[in-house]
């Protein structure tokens, strides 16, 4: 009897992993481009992932605990941090940027808003060592994760040591990013053959929005990943220039994606628009010029009342709902 | 014609016995280097905190902290031949605060008579954009080069000094007059940016013998004044702050001259 028990425990066992492992597949979108990310020199495994995802919602990754990654990248906000113009970090302390969404970072040439840092995995640091976001520095977190009691095992079962290396803690978090993919929207479901799923209204909006605003939010990651200053009025922060030094490059941002711009007001780098129409408000006629004012703003963007309603009406197609719902995202 | 024979002869003992000089300095066996930066302050032994300095421009200061990279070396046979550290081998942090790492031994030389050390100031471009596995060591981010890195804009800090001074406005928040020199800049992975990567060349006043069994010393000066003082002499009161700004460029120009080979023992 006991080993009848043991083995349908066993089975049942053997089950849950492969249907596990059969979850756990990881494609890259049929319809996206080629990734920028090399995986070849950070295969993504199941315990690399889970790893990762449990840094990325610890607390233990700043100085008092008190904030963790997903502090400020909320799942239900594709990653970002919803209703906040700009960060809040540590000691409730503000940052001087918008929280960008942690979404299809495996095609991203650049990270930030500037392009500051040019490898994911070189990325964590950043928020980890500001003083108004996490405070702490990466070789006392390292510290705090060798003294853990399940950190060691859990770097073991990732990558083969329990040495916990600045390499595999960078790369265990990037495993859990470089799958956070929002590729399933209506928008996507449209793209891949199902003409009746986006409505007349919508489909008019896909048109205004490829004629007006594709140069830039350009392909199917809806960003050229390039840097422009979209006109907005500058208040001091250079941009881009802060990396380059370059004069031709002050008052320039990356133009950010718009997949799931619905639920991640507010919007530009700053956060100081607060719904899209008021971005699209800000292109009709409130375009400043200023230094390197991107050429394609100097002439008006022409829109009509009902025109911004169709675009607003195809830029929710883009809200991926399985991507903000994924329990495999979330904090366990 | 017997004298000339008598010359041939002479000359051809002197160049066989040059020739076996050189024999005895087995290229294939390989000897060490050690290299000692020891820092100072015009002319005496740096002092962190407690003592007093004087820059050019009179400003009054003391130095909390004085860190800078030495990677990249190669060394110059006097025929001109020259040896490369190998890259895994080749990145130092030197902390003043830390005497052990200020010392420091190149293996693996060839055996023979050099007349140049060059080394860099900083990282070069390769190792700043490398993936982190290989940024081990002096380079790895998380250990010994905590500190000496921008996370903001991905890149190593070659030369840090801080310290304070009265010409430094006063901090509310600290309550301090701090200066800080934060210099880096490899030149930019896309797009051109400041490069504060510079190449120090130290030239021995007689050739130093590396052998298997004689590992020699250079003691090499460094003038923690000159970070200030220099080409451009810099004012605290105007760049008391000089991280990865434009002025940073000067900054690196006055340290290039910072390095006297002082003496091998």
């Amino acid at each position: 009897m006991k080993s009848y028990f043991i083995i349908a425990l066993s089975f049942l066992l053997f089950s849950c992993l492969t249907e596990d492992s059969e979850e756990f597949k990881f494609t890259l979108p049929s319809h996206f481009p080629q990734p920028e990310y090399d995986f070849s020199k950070n295969k993504i495994t199941k315990e690399g992932f889970e790893l990762g995802r449990k840094l990325f919602y610890d607390g233990i990754l700043s100085r008092d605990g008190s904030v963790s990654c997903g502090s400020c990248h909320i799942q239900s906000s594709a990653f970002t941090h919803h209703g906040h113009d700009v960060s809040h970090g540590i000691d409730d302390l503000l940052g001087d940027r918008n929280t960008p969404a942690v979404m299809n970072v495996a095609w991203s040439p650049t990270l930030f808003w500037d392009g500051g840092v040019h490898d994911l995995d070189l990325f964590a640091i950043s928020p980890i060592e500001n003083p108004v976001e996490m405070d702490d520095k990466l070789s006392n977190v390292l510290d705090k994760l060798r003294g853990h009691k399940d950190y060691p095992n859990l770097f073991k079962k990732a990558f083969g040591s329990s040495e916990i290396t600045t390499d595999h803690f960078l790369k265990a978090l990037s495993q859990f990013q470089l799958r956070l993919i929002s590729a399933n929207s209506r928008y996507d479901q449209f793209l891949l053959g199902d003409q009746n799923i986006l409505n007349q209204e919508e489909k008019n909006g896909l048109k205004l929005f490829e004629k007006n605003c594709a140069t830039c939010h350009a392909g199917v990651l809806f960003t050229d990943f390039s840097f422009r200053n979209n006109g907005i009025k500058h208040f001091g922060d250079l941009g881009r220039a802060r990396i380059t030094l370059q004069e031709e490059d002050e008052y320039k941002f990356k133009v950010p994606s718009l997949r799931n711009v619905a639920i991640t007001a507010p919007f530009m780098h700053d956060g100081r628009f607060y719904s899209l129409e008021a971005v699209l408000n800000h292109y009709i006629d409130q375009i400043t010029p200023s230094k390197n004012l991107d050429p394609l703003l100097k002439n008006k963007i022409n829109l009509s009342e009902s025109d911004k309603k169709s675009i607003i009406s195809f830029l929710q197609t883009l809200t991926d709902k399985e991507f903000i719902t994924n329990r495999q995202f979330s904090e366990q | 014609m017997k004298k000339i024979v008598f010359q041939i002869l002479v000359l051809s003992g002197i160049m066989i016995s040059i020739s076996s000089c050189t024999k005895e300095l087995d290229e294939n066996i390989l000897g060490s280097l050690e290299l000692e930066f020891e820092n100072l302050y015009d002319g005496q032994r740096l002092v962190l905190n407690s003592q007093t300095y004087k820059n050019a421009m009179g400003e009054e200061h003391t130095v909390s902290q004085f860190d800078y990279f030495i990677s990249n070396i190669k060394l110059t046979k006097e025929n001109g031949e020259v040896f490369i550290v190998p890259q895994k081998e080749s990145y130092f942090i030197v902390k003043h605060n830390d005497p052990a790492s200020q010392k420091f031994t190149i293996s693996g030389i060839p055996q023979g008579k050099y007349t140049n050390i060059k080394y860099l100031i900083g990282v070069d471009s390769m190792r700043n954009t490398m993936d982190v596995s290989e940024r081990t060591g002096a380079l790895d981010v998380g250990g010994a080069a905590q500190g000496m890195y921008w996370s903001w804009n991905s890149g190593y800090i070659f030369l840090k000094m801080e310290g304070t001074s009265p010409a430094a406005p006063l901090n509310q928040t600290t309550g301090q007059r701090g200066f800080r020199f934060h210099i880096g800049g490899f030149g930019g992975l896309n797009s051109k940016t400041i490069n504060n990567i510079k190449e120090i060349t130290l030239t021995a006043e007689d050739p130093f013998t590396v052998k298997e069994n004689k590992t020699p010393h250079a003691h090499i000066f460094v003038d923690a004044s000159k970070v200030m003082n220099g080409k451009t002499n810099v004012s605290i009161a105007t760049n008391h702050t000089t991280m990865f700004n434009p002025f940073s460029v000067n900054v690196a120009d006055n340290y290039t001259a910072m390095f006297k080979l002082d003496h091998f023992h």
